[in-house]
């Protein structure tokens, strides 16, 4: 397989954190596989909250995907050099993402076995088979983009020219996965929380706030632990992203608060209620639902002062905030939130189980193994490339001068 | 089991012609199922779910252990839950808290066809919103689509869950999304749904928008009717007469 020489050969570390991940894999099959022969029965959804912490990480994780594009355009759109050394990092973070994004449809679905009925039997009107389909394209389009310039620049040559379009192809793309993806939920006549015009675009921007403060952390991370320095520009142009991103965010959310309590229409109140402060005693959402909004209210005015910004541990902190935040918002409070209360006005709570749980983890973690094995991969050419004989791939001596990755 | 050359012809031919049919009936004498409900007839004996009954025994709707796995196809609702919009402080004595009968609206603009992925559930001409459990993948897209909570999904497997068999119904796995069908086998016999047979009151009136001299179209004409959330635009085609 391509490099993959290079995931199998590391330290005790290494290994100790793969096979850590791997229990957790083992786990979470082992969930599935409960799951698979209970039903859906063995989750804590229910007749009112039918989609739940699957279907939320889900949604999360399309955000963490798409965000690769604010790495992925101002390199090569605008040819930003600090960008060269991540934009591989951006790629592979995606291609991992997407592939958990898959993964968590697939343990959400009733009859896993016949889920290729979305491709025997295409439904031009169902979103969910665009989201199918712009989900495929994304990861076809990272994994071939993250192959092909990363061979290249293994073989230390400039990657072929018909690649440049489709990293452009990719820009798009990227925009279009959280939209269609904001698109399964904005589009629903009975569901309020939902109904409004601006989830895409605040999908879009919690995306490209949390995505690349989590690329930040794995900056931080890699440099802790390899002898790859990302370099600080990168990082703080990241951090700048974060920072647009996260105020763009906060005024989106601000904006929905504004309608639906000057508005005072009921259905749309009554979600913001529960969130706040739960109805008929049922407020299992609140604590999530106050933690996250002091997270992000805690997290601006470290993002806007530029001390603090420019402060790496500061910054990795206030990194650290953004995502669990932002993570909270749509990988809990925004799905389960609209189911409740029902159309019909039940309030039901919903706490996953066990099984559940480690479903969930499961992915985490298999998303979690393969950014490792990816950066590794990648970073090993980096490293064999930057200190020619360390690696066996590339002998020492015959190594040609570095171009541009584009 | 082996079969002719003849007779896959003849069994071609004749599908084709039934086809051909169907679509020269639908021409010539169009159908819109719907029904009417007459809230007060239903509240008279308020403790009666003989409809109920008829339409879970009839479809093999399961009954199971826990409330919230619980598969529907005609349930008794809140007034204020079926009706959201129409509830304030002074809701006449005679509605208030009192329980409403509820199934599938049919709606002639159906947000849970308009959401499945794989065509599981669809339309029919005659306004029938139908479900195949075989093809359904159990994403749940209907469910959450749905305004009126009007589809149950299979939690578990409700085989084991069945206190009586119809033989001659198909029993349904887990996994699967289900609700209300209109009766459509009946109805192909010429018999009206299980649950407008069952009703000793006569509350449920069934039949065909379409035709102007229907007991539907009449009731509709000579009483005030109302809809559950008109105001999505999904066209519900249950009516309910308070």
């Amino acid at each position: 397989m391509f490099m993959f020489e290079k995931a199998i050969t590391g330290s005790r570390r290494y290994w100790l954190w793969v096979l850590a991940l791997m229990a957790l894999l083992g786990l979470g099959l082992l969930g599935w596989l409960h799951q698979f022969q209970q039903g859906l029965g063995v989750t804590g959804l229910n007749r009112d909250i039918s989609w739940g912490l699957y279907i939320a990480q889900f949604t999360f994780l399309v955000g963490v995907a798409a965000s690769a594009v604010m790495v992925v355009l101002p390199y090569y759109l605008h040819n930003f050099k600090a960008f060269a050394r991540i934009t591989i990092l951006g790629e592979f973070l995606a291609i991992s993402a997407v592939t958990m994004c898959m993964l968590f449809v697939f343990v959400d679905m009733g009859q896993p076995t016949r889920v290729l009925n979305m491709m025997l039997h295409p439904t031009l009107n169902s979103i969910m088979f665009w989201d199918f389909v712009s989900l495929g394209g994304y990861l076809l389009l990272n994994g071939v983009i993250a192959l092909v310039t990363l061979s290249a620049e293994r073989k230390g040559v400039a990657p072929p020219a018909w690649i440049k379009p489709v990293i452009l192809l990719s820009i798009p793309w990227a925009v279009s996965i959280h939209t269609v993806t904001a698109f399964l939920y904005s589009g629903l006549p009975g569901r309020s929380l939902w109904l409004t015009a601006i989830l895409a675009p605040r999908f879009l921007a919690s995306a490209f706030s949390a995505g690349p403060a989590l690329l930040i952390l794995l900056c931080l991370v890699i440099r802790k632990l390899t002898r790859f320095d990302p370099g600080k520009e990168p990082i703080q142009k990241l951090a700048l992203i974060v920072t647009y991103a996260m105020l763009i965010n906060v005024f989106f959310v601000a904006m929905e608060f504004f309608t639906a309590f000057y508005s005072q229409i009921p259905e749309h109140l009554e979600h913001f209620h529960y969130l706040l402060h739960g109805l008929e005693g049922s407020a299992g959402l609140v604590p999530w639902m106050w933690v996250s909004m002091t997270l992000a209210v805690v997290a601006l005015p470290l993002l806007i002062v530029p001390r603090a910004r420019r402060n790496e541990k500061v910054l990795a902190l206030t990194c650290g905030i953004v995502f669990l935040s932002l993570w909270i918002d749509k990988g809990i409070i925004l799905i389960v939130g609209g189911f409740v209360p029902s159309p019909l006005g039940a309030v039901t709570a919903y706490a996953p189980t066990l099984p559940e749980l480690a479903i969930t983890l499961a992915i985490w973690a298999l998303g979690a193994l393969m950014i490792t094995v990816f950066y590794k991969i990648a970073l090993s050419v980096r490293e064999s490339l930057e200190e020619p004989g360390t690696d066996g791939s590339v002998p020492a001596g015959t190594l040609p001068s570095v171009p541009a990755v584009h | 089991m082996t079969i002719t050359r003849q007779a896959f012809f003849r069994m071609t031919g004749l599908a084709a012609l039934a086809q051909a049919g169907r679509r020269l009936m639908a021409a010539v004498a169009p159908r819109r199922w719907a029904m009417v409900v007459d809230a007060q007839k239903c509240l008279r004996d308020q403790g009666c779910t003989r409809c109920i009954q008829a339409c879970h025994r009839a479809h093999n709707v399961p009954t199971l252990p826990r409330p919230n796995h619980q598969v529907a196809w005609i349930w008794k609702e809140r007034y204020e839950r079926a009706f959201p919009s129409q509830r304030n402080e002074y809701t006449a004595e005679t509605f208030k808290d009192k329980p409403v009968l509820v199934l599938c609206n049919h709606c002639d603009n159906p947000p849970c066809v308009r959401v499945c992925p794989t065509r599981a559930t669809w339309k029919r001409e005659d306004g029938l919103v139908m479900m195949d459990w075989h093809r359904c993948i159990g994403c749940r897209y209907c469910v959450a689509a749905c305004p009126y909570g009007s589809r149950s999904f299979n939690w578990v497997d409700p085989r084991p869950h069945l206190p009586e068999l119809t033989a001659d119904f198909p029993t349904r796995s887990k996994g699967v999304v289900e609700k209300c069908t209109f009766c459509e086998a009946r109805l192909a016999q010429g018999r009206p749904p299980a649950c407008v047979e069952a009703c000793p009151d006569k509350a449920l009136v069934f039949g065909n928008l379409a035709d102007p001299d229907s007991e539907v179209r009449k009731l509709l004409r000579a009483r005030y009717t109302i809809r559950r959330k008109p105001e999505l635009g999904t066209q519900p085609q249950i009516f309910y007469i308070v």
